[in-house]
């Protein structure tokens, strides 16, 4: 690793403040991965900016010197999105996180982008309204992670992702200018929709310092429920009668076997942890539709023959069984030391076949997987329970992810439903999406950022 | 063999995944925003110590001496990491290698792990000098003579938390065995170092709930410290010595239940199976005597406690979870559950109740700034929920939560559960005395 150049770190400490700019190795080493695991990278220098005017002299000091930025919130994500590369200045952006306004006449919601998730939600939640994107590490993740990762989370099916909440961005470019995109219009057609470039460009376009959201008005009723099945199929398929008889439930997240015994393991809730299939469904509105969506959602299951079906007893009940559901990634990783997270997806109708054929090549190449996901969006977790220190079989996860990639590329699916491509997916972005399409997203970060410099190596090479 | 990060199971710094769901739960990350000061973050730089990436340095030693050891991630963490044993293991190494010691603060180590803590009748010496100093009034000659500005700094500061020590301690309190009318169990009461030099009354609660409910109960006049003390700051062998000695006191196969009252304790208590495991002759003693310990209010409501039929007046009671008692033996709902037997109380949640208080351990001493901003942050929530007293079951809470009250200027009493549960069962023995 290269010594940082004291001019750099002279000027970094002039525009950040000393405190702010970090470089012994007990300091940066906790900046060398992000959430993914058996995932890292070396670190020289963490700068903790506390202004987009800051973040912008950043940019042209590093633009400049030809340095590389990573930039990172919290450290959360799921495809070593912010893991640092040789020679580059880490941004970590966690000190911006002030909420700026909550606009009760034109719902929305301004904020930096150092804002933890779930503080807007309950900053919204004050005025009556509602946030809905609700990915796995909300309590910790970024508002400005979220947005150039485009998270999802468990309310996918109804409410949609990150991206169908954004109005508008406050973004640092590649040179340091700072731009701004989108405003509170419901409908804005001037020119091209660059917010939407973007939402999802994983850090590899510009700095995210700002985001206005839209919020909604908070669903009056809410009401969770739980079924239990002897076969992971009969889960799917109530999946599919749901959708068929027109219920747009907000959550249907299923859990396999292996993760109910994970999840249980940790938090001690009561899950059946002798069935093959859980899966957890909620429904919110207005009070007199939630309770006839409920009825029927519950009468679904029991028709394909679910052994068990209840209705969470309270809010309190219900947090829980959401909690329990969103620790699940991390919980697997109680069997084994090392956890490789997949996110594909498949059309909805083919999530029976896919999590069926998961199943099969875990069997074929002898490794441990448990599987869970958004059984509403077709969005699959299969999480193989592993040991990194093993090479023999590493190889053979990695051909087991070789033919669930292939799976589901040839079911018209996509290597990623909500983690993004990062480190850990380029490989096979090209496959997914075609010669043609893989080479005008490179046309685009090459004319925006043609000394590569905003978090190389990520998306592609 | 010296603890070593190298040494260690290398699968227990792999269980951390860093996924960052620690983050929110630990109060220095909160505080700092800093990756270092988080758990994940902890473990990265004992990952690259055991890799041989980084040297153990000051800079490492004052990180570990940072972490407040409440065990929170370990709550939150849903992979299971063993944090309290990897912050054990780090700590032993950096003590062995000698780093980051002033003369002060080795002094004070020698002082107390080796010294007072290892020597239960000195220790109580001590703590008599102490109150023969307090009661002849030489405490307040010093403090109005201005004296007290001659202690460094630190001291100075906590010299208001010193403790008023008991007029009486546990041996003076309690008999050696005493028995219920009807005995259901039999079992052994641990009376703590500093709990029996300041909070002897409590021990004594202790044994009366446990009479009130059927249990005969042993209490040996003098006992070791249990070494909890020894295992966070880095003394693993003091701490091995201190565990055996407290297993030939009490021979586990002997008792129903060995009960610890203070939360701290309790959680090293019920690890002497792990700290032992490679003793060939204590190792299944450790084992056995791990799941003979019980955490008072736990005990109590394995077999369904009894309710006083008369109550304390109308009471609002709000209770601070102490972090070794809710994070570390994971015994959240049962002292609420106790709390709630009492007729006419009235219990309210703290927010925020199981944030640490600052006081862990001698955090208050090592960290003082950090341990007065999440002092402010607990005394702040606790005046808010307008209740009349704070139950804890904690002795290090129990001071630190009483001086910041005094510090803020409120009324609020330090009570812990037990204690109102006996002074319940006490009101309705004397009403009943009264009819008859």
């Amino acid at each position: 690793m290269s010594t940082p150049d004291p001019a750099v770190l002279g000027r970094l400490r002039e525009i950040v403040g000393a405190e702010n700019v970090l470089t012994s190795p007990e300091d940066t080493i906790p900046y060398g991965f992000d959430g993914t695991a058996a995932l890292k990278g070396p670190v020289g220098i963490v700068v903790l900016p506390g202004s987009t005017e800051e973040i912008s002299e950043v940019v042209k000091l590093a633009a400049a010197r030809g340095l590389a930025i990573v930039t990172r919130g919290s450290g959360t994500g799921l495809s070593g999105g912010s893991v640092p590369s040789e020679g580059c200045i880490i941004l970590c952006l966690t000190r911006l996180d002030k909420i700026l306004s909550v606009d009760d006449a034109n719902l929305t919601v301004r904020a930096q982008c150092g804002v933890i998730t779930a503080a807007i939600d309950a900053a919204v939640q004050k005025h009556g309204l509602f946030y809905p994107p609700d990915p796995g590490s909300m309590k910790i993740s970024t508002i400005g992670g979220n947005v150039a990762e485009n998270s999802g989370g468990l309310r996918g099916l109804k409410y949609g992702v990150t991206r169908d909440y954004v109005m508008g961005l406050e973004v640092v470019l590649p040179d340091g200018r700072i731009a701004h995109f989108g405003n509170a219009c419901v409908k804005d057609v001037a020119g091209y929709s660059m917010k939407d470039l973007f939402i999802g460009s994983e850090g590899t376009l510009g700095i995210i310092t700002e985001v206005l959201l839209k919020v909604l008005p908070r669903p009056a009723a809410r009401r969770t429920m739980l079924a239990s099945y002897d076969r992971m199929e009969d889960a799917a398929q109530t999946v599919s009668d749901i959708i068929a008889a027109k219920i747009i439930p907000c959550t249907l997240e299923f859990l396999d076997r292996m993760t109910i015994g994970c999840v249980e393991d940790y938090a001690k809730i009561g899950l059946p942890r002798d069935c093959e299939a859980l899966l957890l469904m909620e429904t919110d509105g207005h009070p007199a539709a939630v309770a006839e969506e409920a009825e029927q959602m519950l009468a679904l299951a029991r028709a394909r023959g679910a052994r068990d079906v209840r209705v969470a007893r309270d809010d309190a009940e219900a947090l829980q069984l959401a909690s329990a559901r969103r620790s699940a990634f991390a919980a697997l990783a109680r069997v084994r030391p090392t956890t490789i997270l997949e996110d594909v997806t498949v059309p909805r109708d083919k999530l029976a076949e896919m999590v069926a054929f998961v199943a099969e090549v875990a069997k074929k190449h002898k490794l441990l997987v448990g599987t869970f996901g958004h059984m509403g969006d077709g969005n699959l977790h299969p999480t193989f329970l592993t040991d990194e220190r093993n090479t023999e079989e590493m190889a053979r996860v990695h051909e087991a992810l070789e033919e669930i990639v292939t799976k589901t590329l040839a079911l018209g699916g996509t290597i990623t439903g909500e983690h993004g491509v990062g480190l850990a997916k380029k490989a096979w972005l090209r496959r997914q999406v075609g010669e043609n399409s893989h080479d005008l997203m490179r046309e685009i970060k090459r004319a925006w950022d043609p000394r590569n410099l905003l978090n190389p190596g990520k998306i592609f090479d | 063999m010296k603890p070593s990060l190298k040494l260690l199971d290398y699968s227990i710094l792999q269980q951390c995944m860093h996924c960052g769901m620690c983050l929110p739960a630990c109060p220095t990350y909160v505080a700092t925003k800093k990756e270092r000061h988080s758990p994940r973050g902890r473990i990265s730089l004992m990952r690259a110590v055991a890799d041989d990436e980084l040297k153990l340095s000051p800079a490492f030693a004052d990180e570990m001496s940072y972490c407040l050891g409440c065990l929170a991630c370990e709550t939150a963490c849903p992979a299971g990491v063993d944090y309290s044993n990897l912050l054990e293991t780090a700590r032993a190494e950096v003590q062995s290698a000698g780093l980051n010691q002033t003369f002060t603060s080795r002094f004070w180590r020698t002082v107390t792990m080796r010294g007072l803590f290892m020597r239960p009748r000195l220790l109580r010496f001590a703590g008599r000098l102490l109150w023969l100093y307090q009661r002849l009034g030489l405490q307040t000659a010093f403090r109005k003579m201005g004296l007290t500005k001659l202690l460094p700094p630190d001291l100075r500061r906590l010299e208001p938390q010193c403790p008023t020590i008991a007029t009486k301690f546990s041996p003076q309190l309690i008999r050696p065995v005493e028995s219920p009318a009807k005995k259901s169990h039999r079992v052994a009461l641990l009376t703590g170092c500093v709990q029996d030099l300041v909070f002897a009354e409590l021990n004594r609660d202790t044994a009366d709930v446990l009479l009130a409910n059927g249990c005969e109960v042993h209490t040996p006049s003098v006992q070791p410290c249990c070494g909890s003390l020894h295992a966070h700051n880095g003394e693993a062998a003091a701490a091995k010595t201190l565990a055996k000695r407290m297993i030939d006191l009490f021979p586990p196969s002997q008792f129903d239940a060995i009960i610890s009252n203070s939360g701290g304790c309790g959680n090293h208590l019920r690890h002497y199976g792990a700290l032992l495991a490679d003793d060939p002759v204590y190792a299944p003693l450790a084992k056995l005597w791990d799941t003979k310990l019980r955490d008072i209010h736990e005990w109590l409501l394995e077999y369904g406690c009894l309710a006083p039929r008369t109550g304390l007046g109308d009471l609002t009671v709000t209770y601070h979870d102490s972090c070794h008692l809710t994070h570390g033996q994971k015994v959240t709902q049962q002292p609420r559950d106790l709390l709630k037997l009492i007729p006419g109380l009235k219990l309210v949640e703290l927010p925020e109740a199981n944030w640490c208080c600052g006081s862990a351990g001698i955090y208050n001493i090592t960290q003082p700034v950090q341990s007065e901003q999440l002092l402010v942050r607990k005394v702040g929530h606790v005046i808010g929920t307008g209740a009349s007293v704070l139950a804890t079951a904690n002795p290090g809470c129990h001071l630190q939560i009483a001086r910041g009250l005094r510090q803020a200027g409120s009324a609020i009493t330090l009570v812990p559960p037990v204690t109102l549960l006996a002074r319940a069962y006490r009101k309705e023995k004397s009403a009943e005395s009264r009819t008859v």
